[in-house]
């Protein structure tokens, strides 16, 4: 079956509940929360995606925002850089009033079938945002197990029906998800051994929080990229690179 | 009688078996582990978060430190999923190094399996043998990016430089001299292409070497054979990938199923095992290796035969070369801004897999349009392999909780990230 017949296929079963998405490595499929688990058993059973190859969360907090003023160039300088409240620019105590949005927290899951060589990736939004649940697919493929408690420690998706959801990654009586775009960079507390004490203490981190290189999003034409390729083989062999320096990004 | 309860077998974290910092609660009833409950994380280092609080480019030295033994092939999966997003392809020359990276990578990934996990169940000089190979893989790391283990040699858009046309050799020192001195640089006269030729066709015999001393070894065969058996079906269930599947029986390997960089134009054979268990999943790396020299060599013959560029030149991702910087006013921004600043990636998902030598690795990147990834997510083969670990010893004796450990070839690195 060709890539086109299987994605109409896909079309065709998932018709009311599903949307697929035309990405370009592999067929997305997005469903809601309530045909998570239904729509995992069918693509098991009827599209013969044997394997789970991957499961993770995603935290769509702060998606495409930038920390640089691209557009309009200000004559403040660089600190038109340093406002911004990206993960690694603040403390544990000093957390960014985080502005609701829809659809924060994401679980994808790239599934492989073997008798097909066929890949595709599956992903549900969690709907409530305080209280992020998603149903566990560990009664579908036993791998998820693993790969769902590190989806909750790292974001706090919590898998209904899990047999077994602790903590994985991070150490015993962790306080918070390390993942999540509120969550700073820097982290929450430092583990030292003191010598007085003979013991290892916790104590407040006191690293600075800093980001060298900002993030910034350019949505210029210096990313159509199949048109640099044409330009760049034209000048290989000649010393070039004016051929596509036209525009330069003036930062 | 008194009565007799079952008792808590704490193993590691420090554990000369645990190969690095695995904490494995075990619940024993007399010597038979009734459960294992690995704790993982010891290693923990958020990779995935530090990736994404940098530009694209500064993140290609931690991939090397996630699977520590298998570093290029980790880059291999980071940089293809950047290719795949801003949608370059590299220049064939260097996707043909690519290739014979990832096998030599293969190779000392295996050396060090085998060594360590033959280590674990008292076979003393199968590591002394194979160590003294992976040195060889260790120094063509050197030769060609600087470094022995962290090279960060693969880039977007191609590699970071070309073959070197000497490869280095030792200079008389009080611990190399006369004759070990002669062996040692016999095969470093020439380039390092005329190196890894004579090491890999000359490979064969080596691996020969690791045979003698372990195939057909009785207490080898004692400690591996029938243990850990994992049926296809489990194998599937479990999220196997790479040799813990082909020993199951199941033939997949993603350089021939779903073939990236060169693989295509090579001619190799997948072994596949019958009963998937220990003794199976080591036959299976065995030839491994071999095939591995072979596509080497296929490697080098191609490399010697054609020239050409190893890295695009598309200076609004790669920077420009240090003598254009030097003369050019465009080529100067371009470096600036790429070192100042990173290339933004156009908004976009993607997923990019390799075949490593512990099975599929995969990188998972999500692009908001920015110069740093929204979010990155790793799929490291060892962790999936890990949580099986649980259903692998349950009705086992102790002492095969080194052979279950080894047979999955864990490296914490690539577990914990």
């Amino acid at each position: 079956m060709t890539p086109d017949a299987f994605i109409k296929q896909l079309k065709e079963a998932f018709r009311e509940e599903g949307r697929v998405l035309p990405t370009a490595d592999q067929p997305t499929l997005e469903v809601p929360v309530e045909q998570w688990l239904e729509t995992a058993r069918i693509l098991r059973d009827e599209f013969g995606f044997e394997q789970l190859i991957d499961l993770c969360g995603v935290d769509y907090l702060s998606y495409g925002q930038d920390e640089w003023e691209t557009r309009d160039a200000t004559a403040e300088g660089f600190s038109r850089g340093v406002d911004a409240q990206g993960p690694g620019r603040f403390r544990w105590r000093e957390l960014p009033e985080a502005e609701a949005v829809e659809n924060r927290f994401a679980v994808v899951v790239h599934l492989l079938s073997i008798q097909h060589n066929r890949r595709l990736r599956l992903r549900t939004f969690a709907p409530d945002e305080d209280l992020p649940m998603v149903p566990s697919l560990v009664e579908v493929w036993s791998v998820a197990n693993w790969f769902e408690r590190e989806a909750f420690d790292l974001f706090g998706i919590l898998f209904e029906g899990h047999p077994d959801l602790r903590r994985i990654l991070t150490d015993y009586g962790f306080t918070g998800h390390p993942f999540r775009k509120d969550f700073p960079l820097i982290g929450n507390v430092t583990v030292r051994y003191d010598e007085e004490k003979q013991r290892v203490v916790y104590e407040p981190v006191e690293i600075e929080p800093r980001v060298l290189v900002p993030r910034v999003i350019r949505a210029d034409s210096r990313y159509r990229t199949d048109e640099i390729d044409e330009a760049a083989g034209e000048a290989a062999g000649s010393r070039s690179g004016q051929s596509t320096g036209q525009s330069t990004g003036k930062g | 009688m008194a009565d007799i309860n079952n008792y808590t077998l704490n193993f590691g974290p420090q554990h000369p078996a645990a190969h690095g910092v695995l904490r494995l609660v075990l619940e024993m009833d007399g010597e038979t582990v009734v459960r294992a409950d690995p704790h993982i994380g010891l290693l923990h280092r958020a990779t995935e978060k530090l990736a994404e609080s940098k530009p694209f480019n500064q993140s290609i030295g931690y991939m090397d430190r996630l699977d520590y033994v298998s570093m290029m092939c980790n880059e291999h999966a980071y940089v293809r999923a950047i290719e795949q997003l801003l949608g370059i392809e590299p220049p064939v020359r260097a996707r043909y190094i690519r290739t014979m990276f990832d096998e030599i990578t293969r190779i000392g990934n295996h050396l060090m399996w085998v060594g360590a996990n033959g280590l674990d169940l008292g076979a003393m000089t199968a590591f002394l043998y194979a160590f003294r190979e992976r040195e060889t893989v260790m120094d063509l790391y050197e030769a060609v990016s600087g470094a022995r283990m962290h090279a960060t040699y693969y880039r977007p858009g191609g590699v970071y430089r070309d073959l070197p046309d000497r490869m280095p050799q030792y200079k008389e020192s009080p611990w190399t001299k006369g004759k070990d001195l002669e062996r040692k640089n016999e095969w470093r006269e020439g380039s390092l292409l005329d190196f890894v030729e004579a090491f890999a066709s000359d490979f064969d015999k080596k691996v020969d070497d690791y045979e003698t001393l372990l195939t057909d070894n009785r207490i080898w065969k004692q400690r591996t054979v029938n243990i850990g058996v994992v049926s296809p079906e489990r194998a599937l269930q479990l999220g196997f990938t790479g040799p813990m599947l082909r020993a199951s029986g199941i033939a997949w390997d993603l350089r021939k199923k779903q073939p990236y960089a060169m693989y295509h134009e090579m001619d190799f054979d997948i072994p596949v095992g019958a009963n998937g268990d220990c003794y199976d999943r080591y036959l299976v790396r065995i030839e491994e290796l071999r095939q591995s020299a072979k596509i080497v060599l296929q490697c080098v013959k191609w490399l010697r035969e054609n020239q050409g560029p190893v890295m695009l030149r598309n200076f609004k991702v790669i920077p420009p070369t240090r003598e254009e910087m030097k003369d050019d006013m465009e080529a100067l921004i371009h470096h600036f801004k790429l070192f100042t600043e990173g290339y933004c990636v156009p908004p976009g998902e993607t997923y990019a897999a390799v075949e490593a030598p512990k099975g599929e690795f995969g990188c998972y990147l999500v692009s908001d349009g920015a110069n740093k990834p929204f979010r990155a997510h790793f799929r490291a083969p060892g962790f999936a392999h890990l949580s099986s670990m649980d259903e692998m010893l349950r009705g086992h004796m102790l002492a095969d909780v080194p052979a279950m450990i080894g047979t999955q070839d864990i490296v914490f690195g690539e577990v914990d990230r």
